[in-house]
This record gives structure tokens, sequence and C-alpha cells, in this order.
């Protein structure tokens, strides 16, 4: 069936099955290799995508049910030319070694921020409590999102 | 990869027109809420539904956490998220909040539903054990209007309930009290796992007695996920420690439990008991004002 889903601002519309998981709509019928597919079982965290704005795991919801909603994936962190905080955080603090976690541990920390710009270590690690990284112990993660909640982007002239 | 068998989908736009989709689409049709239930038994190829009727866009229509009157109103849409957060469900039963607390991850209940967990009725999830405890009431529709039906007798067996083809879910409704207080304790091998045994409590006290008590258990086999027996040893009886601690005893007897990959039955037996005693202790200390 046809569905239009805008993703990271833009339209696409395609042709799918009703069976074709939201991650591998990105991923394959898009392009968008920023979110990555990991366990398949919900667990992991690694396909987090915001879905009508708020993070979701996408390898357990259909392509379907984002058809005429709003998608917002990794490769939407960055505006105008610029790097989110998160994104830079992450690069400042060494937030990730293998890199295979941090898509889906920046939109979820970017959800975080965005609603409680302050967070404590424990409400960092309680945000993050739905995903994995095997390489860090998630030190550097929280360190990450420290930093880019120190450092907010600067408000954009209208 | 996971992929689901081929499967017919079809939007619902309000309540009626999910009742409509339903009937033409038949028998083998499913609801899919939040689908953080179903999709994933549809990867596994252990759910093979012929068409899916999809409720998200009823959100709104479906989705509301309401105090009215005196009951509390908990649409089958309210994602588990949204119970968390919602303050008037934690005034009048914070038993829904720790439960909250301990089911998946943040993630996971941006998008599951309370009424999804509810029809998947698998026989370990966790607010089949809360809304047992409270006595609550389940509202299902279907191309006849709505029927309710008590949440106890809302179960069949394990991956069963009393929604029949055509009908849907639609609300939970939970009694309002004065005098109440409740809570939820969890066993688990880590966090946001599925228990290996939890229990919920709901008391009402009548100065230092027990007018009223609901026990609900989860992953432990019990009849409707309830402890009848230890309900009705506390009812009317002190609401002492030593009481609480009995009640767990006779909960424990009258489960049945079987050994699984979370734990032995007697391991688990035991837990059932100890849960039971530590919810009653602490829905008894809140009906008190003595915690939050």
């Amino acid at each position: 069936m046809q569905i239009t889903v805008t993703v990271n601002g833009t339209e696409h519309t395609r042709d799918v099955e009703p069976r074709r998981l939201l991650v591998h709509f990105l991923r394959d019928d898009l392009g968008l290799t920023g979110t990555h597919w990991g366990c398949d079982t919900s667990n992991c965290g690694v396909c987090v995508v915001w879905l009508d704005g708020t993070p979701v795991k996408s390898c357990t919801a259909l392509a379907v049910m984002a058809a005429g909603r709003e998608v917002r994936t990794v490769e939407g962190l960055e505006q105008a030319g610029g790097l989110d905080p998160i994104q830079e955080g992450f690069t400042t603090c060494h937030g990730l070694q293998c890199g295979f976690c941090t898509p889906g541990m920046m939109m979820t920390t970017r959800w975080l921020l965005d609603r409680n710009p302050t967070p404590s270590e424990p409400e960092i690690r309680e945000a993050i409590s739905g995903q994995l990284c095997r390489c860090t112990g998630y030190a550097n993660i929280v360190k990450a999102v420290q930093w880019a909640a120190a450092h907010p982007a600067e408000e954009v002239p209208a | 990869m996971q992929v689901p068998a081929h499967f017919e989908y079809e939007k619902a736009t309000t309540l009626d027109h999910a009742i409509e989709l339903l009937a033409r689409l038949g028998p083998e049709a499913r609801v899919l809420a939040g689908g953080h239930s179903l999709i994933p038994m549809m990867k596994l190829r252990l759910a093979q539904p012929d068409a899916l009727v999809d409720i998200n866009d009823l959100a709104g229509e479906l989705g509301t956490i309401a105090l009215d009157g005196d009951e509390l109103r908990i649409g089958a849409m309210a994602r588990h998220a949204e119970l968390l957060a919602s303050a008037v469900v934690g005034e009048h039963y914070p038993i829904f909040h720790d439960a909250e607390r301990v089911i998946a991850d943040p993630i996971v209940r941006n998008r599951g539903t309370v009424g999804g967990s509810l029809c998947q009725a698998d026989p370990s999830e966790d607010l089949s054990a809360a809304f047992a405890a409270v006595g609550a009431t389940a509202v299902i529709a279907g191309p006849n209007g709505t029927r309710t039906v008590p949440v106890r007798e809302f179960h069949v067996g394990p991956y069963e309930t009393v929604v029949g083809p055509g009908e849907l879910l639609t609300e939970l409704r939970v009694p309002i009290r004065p005098g109440g207080g409740s809570a939820y304790e969890k066993v688990e091998r880590r966090v946001g796992d599925w228990p290996v045994a939890a229990a919920g409590a709901a008391l009402w006290l009548d100065g230092d007695t027990v007018g009223a008590a609901g026990i609900g258990l989860t992953a432990v086999g019990a009849a409707h996920f309830a402890a009848a027996e230890a309900e009705d040893f506390l009812t009317g009886n002190a609401a002492t420690d030593e009481n609480f601690a009995e009640a767990g005893r006779i909960a424990a007897a009258n489960c049945n439990p079987v050994a699984d990959q979370r734990g032995p039955a007697d391991y688990t037996r035991h837990l059932a008991g100890e849960l039971t005693t530590r919810a009653l202790r602490r829905a008894a200390a809140r009906a008190r004002g003595q915690e939050g």
C-alpha cells in the first residue's frame, strides 16, 4: 500500500507491504542508515526514532503506522549545518566506542533534554535504561548528556 | 531478521469505524494498539492474524485518563507513560505508578498501551494484577453496543480474554472509595523484565480494621490474577503486620506457580507470599497517610 511519511521535515511516498517494519523502511527504502537495527526484540534501543515527537523503537512499529505522521531520525538532529549539542557532547566526552548504540542514545537523550534541560544523573540513566551499550559502561554517555545540558544550542534569531 | 507473515492493514478513524472494520475483516482480524505485544508475536510467527485494525488514531477518543464522579476512567489507548505521568492516578491509586515504574523501559512505555497489555493476556503481565487488586471493570465495545465485565472475569486463560470477535476493549473503570491505599511489589531478574512474581494490594481501612482488601498476583498461576482467600481472611480483621504476613502465607498457599526460565516453583511461591505481605504493609501505610 502507498504511504506518505514525513521524515526529518521531508515527505516521502513509497509503496510498502503492511508488514514492513519502520526500521527497514527508514534504512532500506529511504536509505537513512543512521538508524540502526539491532536485537529486533525491542530490547536494545539502537533503532530509536521519534514518531510524532516521541521516541519509539522502530523495530516494533510498522511503517504503515507512521503514514501521515512525522518521524525524526538521527540524520535530523543536525540543524542548519551545525551539530546538535547532544552530538557535540558525545563527540567531546567520548560517549561512544563502536558507535552502534549511539543514534538511539542521542535520539532518546535529545528528547530528555527537551523535556528536562537539567536532568540529574539518575534521570539520565533512567532515560537510557531501555538502551544497551556494550562498550562504554554508560559513564561517558552520561557525561555526554551532561555536557549537552551545560551547552544548550543558542537561540537562532527568527 | 524477523518478519511478520502477510496481513491486510486498515487504519480506523473512529471507534465505530474500528467496529465496522472488525466486522468486515472477520474473526482472524486483530486490533493493533501500541503493537508492543502483538508485533513481537507476529515477528516470531506466534501470531498470524489475517488483518490488523490500527486504532492509534483513536488515542484521543480512547486514551483519556480522568476522574468521573466516583470512578477513575482509564482509556484502553492510554500509553504506559501516560498512566505513569498521570497525577490523578498517583493521587488515588499509586499502585499503578508503582507498577508502571517497573514495566519494560521508558521507550517501550511511550508506545505500549494499557488496553493492549490486558488484551495480550500474558499470565505474567503486571497491570492485570494491579487492575485485579483494585477491582476494576473492563468496558468492551462491539457491534451491539458496549458491555462491562469485572476485570477478574476478563481473562479466560493464558493469552485469552472474553473480548470476542468484532469487539475491542475501550476502557478500564476503577471505583474510588475513601480511606484507601494501594501498592505494587515486583521481583524481576533485571530492570524492566517480566516479573518472577509480583503482587498488588489495595486496602480500605476503617480505623484499625480492614474494611475491604484487594490482592492481585501475577506470574504465579493465581486464578483471575487474584488472591481471593487472602482477601477474605483480611476483610474485617485488624490491619496489623501479623495479619498481613498471614495473608501472604494464604496467598502463597493458594497460587499455582510452575517452574520456568525465571525461577523454580518453590521460589516463585515464596515470592508470592512475601510480596503480598510487603504490598499490604505499604498499602496500609499509604491509607494511613504515612507514605506517599
